[in-house]
């Protein structure tokens, strides 16, 4: 009846961690009673149950994670969607399109678009099935996407998505993290893009250490200090949006004077779901790809919020 | 280098050997972990002359189709040797011998994974030999272990690795190029250092069966040695650099317990 690691210590896979009435978890394992880590990885106790938080690691989906997917294939009534790690997805078009649709499916989305969508079955079995059936689960148009090591998100997303919004509250840029390390970054201003890339980074090369909020908080109120002393005009006037190829496609006015509402439900539940919407009736109408989707899309959501209430 | 000649003697009459080693003693070794940013997880290994590189890849989806296991991952090693690892080039062919390293270097490893967790994808180990000098697929097994650790894929412990041989007579723990080449055998062997399971244990040359258990017991010693060295090695990644001006982490653990409650749901 001994634990043999000191919080949030470091651990390497094969160490003892701890025997007598423990309960192994994540990243352990039993062996005639003692519990071993199998990861490398921070070691914690929560209760009598012992963990260890990976340091690294492929994405493995988990029922009702949020992921940031890109679409590979248009295979019948199906998107083959690639979500990172070994497990390749499939997007049902029941499970994103409302009926009636159209046979062709790629007219809603086709190869290279970038959808947020959530695993709904995974097993063993059967690979990961995605829906996007959901608030704020749509194509994402326009902006980029950054690629990060999936055990890094939940630092990335914080307590209850502290540090998310921190990063939106600063750079006031448009945001959707993604459980399988991928987080789509939307802002009209390259310098922020940079800073907000540059904040990413930091996370992850320091997810390990304490105090992080803190130090990306400071970091990110200092440059933002510099940038704005160094351009004062920053006038609600042009922005310029990018797409994915990073071409500016589109000139739109008045977007700085609207708020962005940014939800993050909690993220201590299943769905780690971090959303920020941007209402913004003038961008849909000049997207037309997207736009019996994101109809669609809106309906679903206005349904599903009166599920939520 | 090149016209190599046997030496006078394996053992000085001091009982040392050709380069100054005690029977029992290891060459240097130098561990590293994270050295590829590609890969998943890398890790190398200087042990003497020999320097190895070791990288994974996944998992991830596994291509030819055909090969997938459907309750566990398929584990692919690939050892491989540089044209410029030997004095004589080595042609850059997989060779037979490669092939049957590559496969051994799988055993050994595989009991320590558990590979169960990712069913129908592949783990990829692509080991490189830079540099030979004896030892090689033992030194390949402790890089690919931290490797293996460093993506992330979980593992009932690290593997150890060893060669013990004799050469005039006495048995020695590591053997180098000489020592190999021109001693009487050579006894590689893996540990899981806390069962005390043995992953990989080959023979060549001529041992008393009293020769080969003592063999068998310096290399678990040596083993448990390495084993402290590798777990050094991994901790060390995430040991913080000094030019952070942030060394206080550690201290203020309790003021951040908060954010580890996040943590638990990934």
């Amino acid at each position: 009846m001994a634990v043999y690691f000191q919080k949030r210590e470091v651990v390497v896979p094969g160490q003892l961690l701890a025997d007598g009435r423990y309960r192994p978890s994540f990243g352990t394992y039993d062996e005639s009673g003692k519990i071993y880590s199998s990861l490398m990885g921070l070691a914690e106790l929560k209760g009598n149950t012992v963990k260890v938080v990976a340091l690294d690691g492929v994405y493995i989906p988990k029922e009702g994670d949020l992921v940031i997917g890109i679409i590979k294939l248009v295979a019948g009534n199906n998107w083959k969607v690639d979500i990172g790690g070994p497990y390749g997805a499939s997007l049902h078009a029941n499970n994103a399109l409302r009926r009636p649709y159209s046979d062709d499916i790629s007219e809603y989305m086709d190869m290279g678009d970038v959808i947020s969508a959530e695993v709904s079955a995974f097993d063993r079995q059967s690979g990961p099935f995605l829906s996007m059936k959901g608030r704020g689960l749509e194509v994402l148009e326009g902006g980029m996407v950054l690629e990060v090591s999936p055990a890094k998100i939940p630092r990335i997303i914080g307590r209850r998505g502290s540090m998310i919004n921190m990063i939106n509250d600063h750079l006031r840029i448009d945001s959707v993290v993604g459980q399988n390390g991928r987080i789509w970054i939307k802002t009209s201003d390259v310098d922020k893009l940079r800073l907000a890339i540059k904040a990413f980074r930091m996370i992850e090369a320091q997810a390990h250490t304490s105090n992080l909020t803190d130090r990306i908080n400071k970091m990110l109120a200092e440059e933002v200090a510099k940038l704005s002393s160094s351009e004062p005009a920053e006038e609600p006037s042009v922005e310029v949006e990018t797409a994915d190829e990073k071409e500016p496609i589109e000139v739109d006015t008045a977007s700085e004077s609207e708020p962005e509402i940014s939800e993050v439900p909690e993220s201590e539940s299943e769905s780690e779901v971090e959303v920020i919407e941007i209402e913004e009736p003038v961008e849909e109408e000049s997207e037309p790809e997207a736009s019996t989707d994101v109809n669609n899309e809106s309906d679903d959501k206005s349904e599903k919020e009166e599920v939520n209430e | 280098m090149s016209p190599e000649v046997k030496p006078d003697f394996l053992i000085s009459p001091e009982g040392l050997r050709v380069d100054g080693r005690r029977p029992d003693e290891l060459r240097p070794i130098e561990l590293k972990v994270g050295v590829l940013k590609q890969a998943n997880g890398s890790a190398s290994i200087r042990q003497g002359k020999t320097y190895i590189i070791a990288a994974v890849y996944g998992p991830r989806e596994l291509h030819p189709r055909h090969l997938t296991l459907n309750d566990r991952a398929y584990l692919r090693v690939t050892y491989r040797m540089a044209t410029f690892s030997v004095p004589d080039r080595k042609r850059p062919a997989p060779s037979r011998r490669e092939k049957e390293i590559s496969m051994v270097i799988a055993n050994a490893l595989k009991p320590a994974l558990f590979l169960e967790e990712y069913p129908k994808a592949v783990v990829d180990v692509h080991i490189m030999v830079i540099q030979a000098d004896g030892g090689t697929r033992c030194a390949a097994i402790n890089a690919a272990s931290l490797a293996l650790a460093d993506a992330g894929i979980p593992m009932r412990s690290l593997v150890p690795a060893v060669a013990v041989g004799k050469a005039d007579g006495t048995l020695l723990v590591d053997l180098g190029d000489e020592e190999d080449k021109y001693g009487q055998g050579d006894v590689p062997m893996a540990i899981l250092p806390q069962t005390g399971e043995i992953t990989l244990l080959q023979q060549d040359g001529f041992f008393t069966r009293e020769e080969l258990l003592e063999a068998m017991q310096m290399g678990i010693n040596s083993c448990n040695y390495l084993h402290e060295l590798q777990k050094d090695a991994l901790k060390r990644v995430y040991v913080r650099n000094p030019e952070d001006g942030e060394d206080t982490f550690d201290d203020d653990l309790e003021a951040d317990l908060g954010e580890s409650e996040i943590m638990e749901d990934e």
